[in-house]
């Protein structure tokens, strides 16, 4: 039975459409069918972060309204074996999207993937709605900070009652917490929130916690996603973090300090 | 609190008619005149308005003008203007008599049923009526944005109320997790009514219209579990524990 994910964050700029990419390419290299999509219409980042931006010829919002069929805007990643972009538009704004032509191209969607995973606008108005309308989980992705977790905890009531789910009173959205950029300096200084405390106050099951890495934004420059880096440790997360939405019991990885000896130390010193 | 209902229309020409007609309940704010002269009754409702703003933001109302049906009616559709300035949306009229109304219809309000007392005018305010037991539990996080309202008897929630959030009841507010957000108790004047919860963050606590606002409590009791209760015009926070 294929799955719908939505991945979502009320603030913007917290790693939605890294994680999607990331999520995605993993799941994708699990071997299971996978396609992410994109709801930002009008900022359209998500091909950039996967490298298949010049590659772009019909989009998502083509589909809903001009009559495109679904496999003249899919684009194969050449990568990762399995793996598909369906980019949105530049040009249209969120209003061109509908809820009978997004429920239209995710049940199409469902025949062909075992995963859907939908990249969010920021936000908790319409173009975020859209997307997560149609999903059966949500990741929600939230920084280590104040607003983020509020934001996020709004987000969740969102995710609890304007969803098709909802509306249908099936079984509610499974939302899990997803906790990015986390620095652990700046939590040990107090400069950032503790995971226990973004857990306590948003109570969701945490699906990952990943690291700050200068290494993400040197990918989604090469259009790399960071899951496909070996050497980056947001990358590892991220792999832990697929592995968890598998239903695997993975440990949680990065959430403590380290212990540094002294060859750290000197190198620290010596840097 | 009224109810609205309408009979379903069968389409019976077009096989995808251009709209459907459909029964349904909602819940409505009902506004009891007792003085609806009495100079201070806009500033009064503004500041019931004031402490519960959320609530009654685009509420409809239902004028219910039982208690001076007897006497003559006022000018409904100036009244309703001065409503709609504070974002009210009066709906319609209940307990109406004959003159009553016609006004109401002059003033293009619905007339809502007859609520079983229609009878003579009320020259004193009713008691304010207490309201206990659990009429209204909920079992989730109540997000930021979210309102819950008991509009009759307690609110029992048995988890925590985030930052931003609002839980509101007629009686008693009971949270069983923290209170990040803002908690209503006796929203209909009940100054008996308490609140309750295991770890205390509120933003803003209210009973029957005293309030106060987090910088004001006492840093001491953050965390904790407590009851606050009024005492005359000020609230009281006390630890449970
Ligand atoms: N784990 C991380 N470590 C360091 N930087 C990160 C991490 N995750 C994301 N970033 C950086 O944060 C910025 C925002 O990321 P991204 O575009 O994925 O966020 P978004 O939530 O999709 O934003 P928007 O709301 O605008 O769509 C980017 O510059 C990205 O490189
Ligand atoms: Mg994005």
């Amino acid at each position: 039975m294929a799955k719908v994910i939505v991945v979502t964050s009320g603030k913007g700029g917290v790693g939605k459409t890294t994680t999607a990419a990331a999520i995605g390419t993993g799941l994708a290299q699990r071997g299971h069918r996978t396609v992410v999509v994109d709801f930002d219409v009008g900022l359209r980042n998500l091909d950039l972060i996967m490298g298949v931006e010049r590659r772009v010829v019909f989009d998502f919002v083509n589909v809903i309204n001009d009559g495109i069929r679904l496999n003249q805007a899919l684009i194969k990643d050449k990568r990762t074996e399995g793996l598909y972009i369906l980019p949105t538009s530049q040009t249209r704004d969120k209003e061109a999207l509908t809820r009978e032509g997004v429920e239209r191209v995710m049940e199409e969607l469902k025949q062909e993937f075992d995963y859907i995973v939908c990249d969010s606008p920021a936000g908790i108005e319409k173009g975020a709605q859209m997307a997560l309308w149609y999903a059966d989980e949500a990741i929600v992705v939230t920084n280590p900070e104040v607003a983020s977790v509020r934001d996020s905890d709004r987000m969740l009531g969102i995710v609890n009652s304007k969803s098709r789910r909802a509306e249908l009173g099936l079984e509610p959205i499974r939302a899990h917490l997803l906790l990015t950029r986390y620095d652990l300096d700046r939590v040990e200084r107090g400069d950032m929130l503790r995971l226990e405390d973004v857990v306590e106050i948003l109570a969701i099951p945490v699906l990952g916690v990943i690291p700050n890495d200068p290494l993400v934004l040197h990918c989604s420059n090469l259009g790399l996603p960071v899951i496909l880096e070996p050497k980056s440790k947001a990358g590892q997360a991220y792999r832990d973090a697929v592995a968890r939405l598998l239903g695997e019991d993975v440990p949680l990885r990065f959430t403590k300090p380290e212990r540094r000896g002294f060859f750290d130390w000197f190198m620290r010193r010596s840097a | 609190m009224g109810r609205a209902e309408a009979e379903a229309a069968r389409p019976t020409e077009a096989e995808r008619p251009p709209f459907q007609v459909r029964g349904s309940l909602h819940t409505l704010v009902t506004l009891r005149l007792l003085e609806p002269d009495h100079p201070a009754l806009m500033p009064q409702l503004l500041r019931k308005i004031a402490y519960a703003p959320d609530f009654y933001r685009d509420a409809p109302v239902v004028l219910d003008v039982g208690p001076v049906a007897a006497r003559p009616p006022i000018d409904l559709a100036a009244f309703c203007a001065r409503l709609r300035e504070h974002r009210l949306v009066p709906v319609g009229v209940q307990n109406a008599s004959p003159p009553w109304l016609e006004e109401a219809r002059r003033a293009g309000l619905a007339v809502f049923g007859e609520g079983g007392h229609a009878t003579a005018p009320n020259p004193r305010p009713a008691a304010v009526p207490v309201a206990r037991g659990a009429a209204h539990t909920v079992r989730q996080p109540v997000r930021g944005g979210q309102q819950i309202v008991a509009t009759a008897g307690d609110l029992v929630v048995t988890a925590s109320v985030g930052h931003g959030a609002e839980v509101a009841a007629v009686g008693h507010v009971h949270v069983y997790g923290a209170l990040r957000g803002r908690a209503f108790a006796g929203i209909e004047g009940d100054e008996s009514a308490m609140i309750f919860c295991d770890r205390l963050h509120a933003e803003l606590l209210s009973i029957a219209g005293v309030y106060t606002v987090a910088e004001e409590l006492d840093p001491a009791l953050s965390g904790r579990r407590v009851v606050v209760s009024r005492r005359g015009e000020r609230l009281v926070v006390e630890p449970l524990d």
